[in-house]
């Protein structure tokens, strides 16, 4: 392992001051499972590294209809959350899907953020559910809509000296159904091949009132399908409508070649898994009385 | 280095580490507890799975000073004395492992499931025990030996 020196602050504010003075030579670590990995490939070389796991008011989740959820949460704490499943199921979906039970024992949604692996199950169920993530530094605190998030592989919009400390997530729209599609046509732990979450609210007609659609692994960053949805809005929520809004997603995704398949082939599963997920969406909604 | 406190299978001790040393190599090289095996070394295949506050995590990517304060629990630990941990003898009495370098994390990994949910269904057994392989290809008999485990208890 390449040597750091290791910093644990007792409070957010510490934490906080300790990224300011130490700049881009410092990196956060919660579970690990991210980081430990980019140091050891050398990928990641910092001076500093500065755990955050002593912050213990991070790690709570509250529920009122809407969620807050502690940066510091593990995935499978999330995963397992009878608030979470029953306010956003389709996180604690994405969440049990991530790896295996070691890695979202390991694992944080505030580091899965910060990591911003294209290929994370979390980024597109939190996208899929209009979530914002709170960052706060020594400047202040602003609020990050999921979406606008990511900027390129392992990139964000975060500043050196914020932390993600909260991730948000609105009340839904009633009755609305969603569904996370996670394709592995390997092992059950590998990181998707393509992965898809959707929410649908239906109106009470039965026709498309609202939709969200993202997908993970099929480009440089989790990528929301604006047009997808666009072409969902207002249609009857049928296996048509599905399949043509569902064609659209090829405008959006932009895969990589790897052992998990051409880039042909993925462009390819992303239309076949869209069109699953929305029908699985709409099979969830409840259309209002 | 930093001191850390830690109680290890039980008994609270303290060591200094290097800041950037792993739990596995403090583990290994420093304790020379070589139980705890490590194999893929990015947290894949389940080798050097140990209980850290009794959950499962993998000491290849853990550092050695997030152990500070907790409870660890190494494949050293769960025997007492000379009665083996139930998981232990339905390994031996079901034939659950061949080579042997995958099982100390696979009962440390059972250990973890039987302690949180001491009855579960072998479906529940398959899906928790999925991220820790075996080169050999025992798996039925690993998750059948868990099953006996279950049962017994």
């Amino acid at each position: 392992m390449i040597p750091f020196t290791y910093l644990e602050p007792a409070s957010l504010d510490e934490a906080l001051a300790l990224l300011a003075q130490h700049g881009e030579a410092a990196k956060l670590i919660a579970g690990g499972t991210g980081l430990v990995n980019l140091m050891k490939q050398r990928l990641a070389r910092p001076a500093f590294v500065i755990g955050l796991r002593a912050l213990k008011p991070l790690a709570g989740i509250s529920a009122d209809g809407a969620l807050k959820i502690g940066a510091l949460a593990t995935l499978q704490s999330l995963a397992t959350s009878a608030a979470v499943r029953q306010a956003a199921p389709l996180l604690a979906e994405a969440c049990g899907h991530v790896a295996t039970v070691r890695v979202r024992s390991m694992a944080t949604l505030g580091g899965a953020m910060a990591h911003a692996d294209p290929n994370l199950d979390t980024p597109p169920a939190l996208i899929a559910l209009d979530a914002q993530i709170v960052a706060r530094s020594k400047r202040g605190e602003r609020r990050i809509p999921v979406d606008r998030l990511f900027t390129g592989y392992y990139q964000t919009v975060l500043e050196p000296d914020e932390i993600v400390t909260e991730i948000a997530i609105p009340a839904q729209p009633a009755g609305s159904g969603t569904a996370f599609l996670k394709f592995l046509p390997a092992t059950q732990d590998d990181y998707a091949t393509v992965s898809v979450a959707a929410r649908l609210a239906l109106d009470g007609n039965g026709a498309i009132r609202d939709a969200r659609v993202a997908l993970g692994a099929a480009a440089m960053v989790p990528v929301r399908a604006a047009a997808v949805e666009a072409a969902l809005a207002g249609k009857a929520a049928d296996d048509k409508t599905f399949a043509a809004a569902a064609a659209l997603v090829l405008g959006a995704i932009d895969p990589i070649a790897d052992f998990r398949g051409s880039a042909d082939y993925k462009r390819k599963m992303a239309v076949v898994h869209v069109r699953r997920a929305l029908a699985a969406a709409a099979a969830k909604a409840k259309r209002p009385a | 280095m930093r001191s850390i406190k830690l109680t290890l299978n039980g008994t609270p001790i303290t060591r200094e580490v290097e800041d950037s040393r792993l739990l596995v190599e403090f583990l290994r090289e420093d304790l020379k507890l070589t139980g705890t095996k490590e194999s893929c070394g990015v947290g894949v295949c389940g080798a050097c799975t140990v209980l850290l506050d009794g959950k499962p995590v993998s000491a290849c990517l853990a550092l050695a000073v997030h152990a500070d304060g907790c409870a660890v629990t190494t494949i050293e630990g769960i025997a007492e004395g000379d009665r083996l941990h139930p998981l232990q003898e339905a390994f031996l009495a079901h034939g659950g492992f061949q080579c042997g370098i995958c099982t100390p994390g696979q009962i440390l990994a059972a250990k973890a499931l039987l302690d949180a949910k001491p009855h579960p269904t072998r479906a529940e057994i398959q899906d928790w025990m999925m991220g820790n392989l075996c080169r050999c290809t025992g798996y039925y008999k690993i998750i059948e030996s868990i099953a006996a485990a279950a049962g017994a208890e």
